[in-house]
């Protein structure tokens, strides 16, 4: 009993870990081409998008009942130990891929590591594949298309419209439909993935008997989700937010507009037709869409590879490293510690490692990427020794993470 | 494993988010062009008459968009909230 309590709340910590990475990697969606534009000055734009984040949480608790849309089978086999296997994946890759400046999916990397975590904890049929292709990879593929295209067309369209008036009088109309736009996006993030949280921590409190089966998250279990996506959300992306507004394209206030209205309405649709799809993607593939669509079409294809790479990993990667804590996690309290400070150190490494490049509100709308070629070493620390063996140059730095 | 994947309903979602984007952001686009046409009425129109009308109108045509789209913010956070 003693050892379960102890997963159960470090299950939960981590869990509001990963809901703060998640808070803080997305960011960016909603506010990127806002504070791009100049709708939005950065510390204002992080402020709003953390209001509503929070706000978000408290709206509804309609998908905390599960939390993985029946990707894993939950009733089979979800024990705690493999969902904190599952969150020390999502949150290691949402590190790794934010130290590289690249906006990748949360929720993949969530579902990855359910994924990776279930594999290893209950076997290949605890795994719904055909749920995954129909729920997740199918919609991963096709939304950010769907964004981008129309993203695309309503750019043309704005511009076209707008081709008599004075760019200053118009630019300051569409920066003032951007502040909506970026507003609904973050209320919408806020209300889908602090409830991934909320759910999570609910079902290990059901699994520990804390919770009697289909309760509804505590108050107490909301209101932190809200606060730890809130919190990330405030701290602000940097990194991201800079690839996202500028390192894609030269984004104006029309293509600004455009590109977030697409991914509001492919978010909304999608996810009142039940498609577990991803904000970073959509919004990623919105701001291609209106780069491709303005005046001078333009758009860093280097980067927009570098994405498309970042998505199609995200998921496997997230499920290698969660599967091999799950392996570790399953020999029992020593194995959940290794784990736990393999976590520690880990996200300690990749902090120190962002601050020889730092990202702030200061340089955010700078276009010098982020060094690729400075976060490469840290890759192989992190991805190929993710359950524990403390490499030594990271060791000496765990002090001062700590 | 059967796969059932539904993509009646796929193309139906691509093609309503498609069709909304870009009636949203038409709207949008014409009450912008409404305002500045007005702004420019009336820098026109501080001296003659005839700029009012125009003013009006624009202002008229402005103000019915942006309802238009302050429905379907609406509408979306009716969405995110049920």
């Amino acid at each position: 009993m003693e050892h379960i309590t102890f997963l159960v709340a470090v299950v939960i910590i981590t869990a509001l870990a990963f809901d703060f990475t998640n808070g803080f990697h997305d960011t960016a969606n909603a506010m990127a081409t806002s504070i791009a534009t100049g709708a939005l000055k950065p510390k204002v734009a992080v402020t709003i998008a953390a209001v509503l984040n929070f706000a978000g949480a408290f709206l509804s608790v309609k998908v905390a009942s599960t939390i993985s849309g029946g990707i894993v089978n939950e009733k089979a086999g979800i024990q705690p130990s493999i969902i904190f296997a599952a969150l020390v994946g999502a949150i290691l890759w949402n590190l790794l891929t934010w130290l590289r400046g690249l906006p990748s999916s949360s929720s993949h990397a969530l579902y990855g590591g359910l994924i990776g975590a279930t594999v290893v904890g209950v076997g290949m049929n605890g795994v719904n594949f055909a749920t995954v292709l129909s729920k997740i990879v199918i919609p991963a593929v096709a939304s950010p298309i769907v964004a981008g295209l129309a993203a695309w067309g309503a750019t043309k369209l704005a511009y076209r419209l707008t081709r008599n008036t004075d760019e200053k009088t118009s630019d300051k109309g569409f920066r003032k439909g951007q502040m909506f736009s970026a507003s609904l996006i973050s209320l919408a993030h806020g209300t889908n993935d602090a409830q991934k949280t909320m759910g999570i921590i609910t079902l290990t409190l059901v699994s520990a008997g804390a919770l009697h089966k289909g309760a509804t998250p505590p108050v107490w279990v909301i209101a932190s989700a809200g606060a730890a996506i809130a919190l990330g959300t405030y701290m602000g992306g940097w990194r991201i937010i800079r690839s996202m507004g500028s390192g894609l394209a030269d984004i104006r206030p029309p293509q600004g507009l455009s590109s977030e209205t697409a991914a509001a309405t492919v978010i909304l649709t999608s996810s009142s037709m039940g498609y577990g799809l991803s904000t970073t993607q959509v919004c990623s593939g919105g701001i291609m869409g209106a780069g491709l669509g303005g005046r001078n079409p333009r758009l860093n294809w280097g980067m927009a590879r570098r994405m498309v790479y970042t998505w199609g990993l995200t998921l496997p990667a997230a499920a290698v490293v969660s599967g091999l804590a799950a392996l570790v996690v399953d020999q029992g309290t020593w194995g959940v510690v290794l784990v736990g400070a393999a976590l520690v150190v880990g996200s300690g490494a990749m902090y120190l490692v962002s601050r020889r490049q730092p990202v702030h509100a200061g340089n955010v709308n700078e276009v010098t990427p982020v060094d690729a070629t400075v976060a490469a070493e840290t890759v192989e620390t992190v991805e190929v020794t993710p359950a524990g063996t403390t490499t030594t140059p990271t060791a000496a730095s765990t002090t001062v993470a700590a | 494993m059967s796969m059932s994947i539904k993509w009646a309903a796929l193309a139906q979602t691509a093609g309503v988010s498609f069709a909304v984007t870009v009636a949203v952001v038409t709207v949008f686009s014409v009450g912008v062009l409404a305002l500045s046409r007005r702004e420019a009425a009336l820098e026109a129109g501080q001296d003659g008459a005839p700029g009012a009308g125009a003013g009006k109108g624009g202002l008229a045509l402005a103000s019915v968009c942006f309802a238009v789209c302050a429905a379907v913010v609406l509408y979306g956070l009716s969405l995110i909230a049920g």
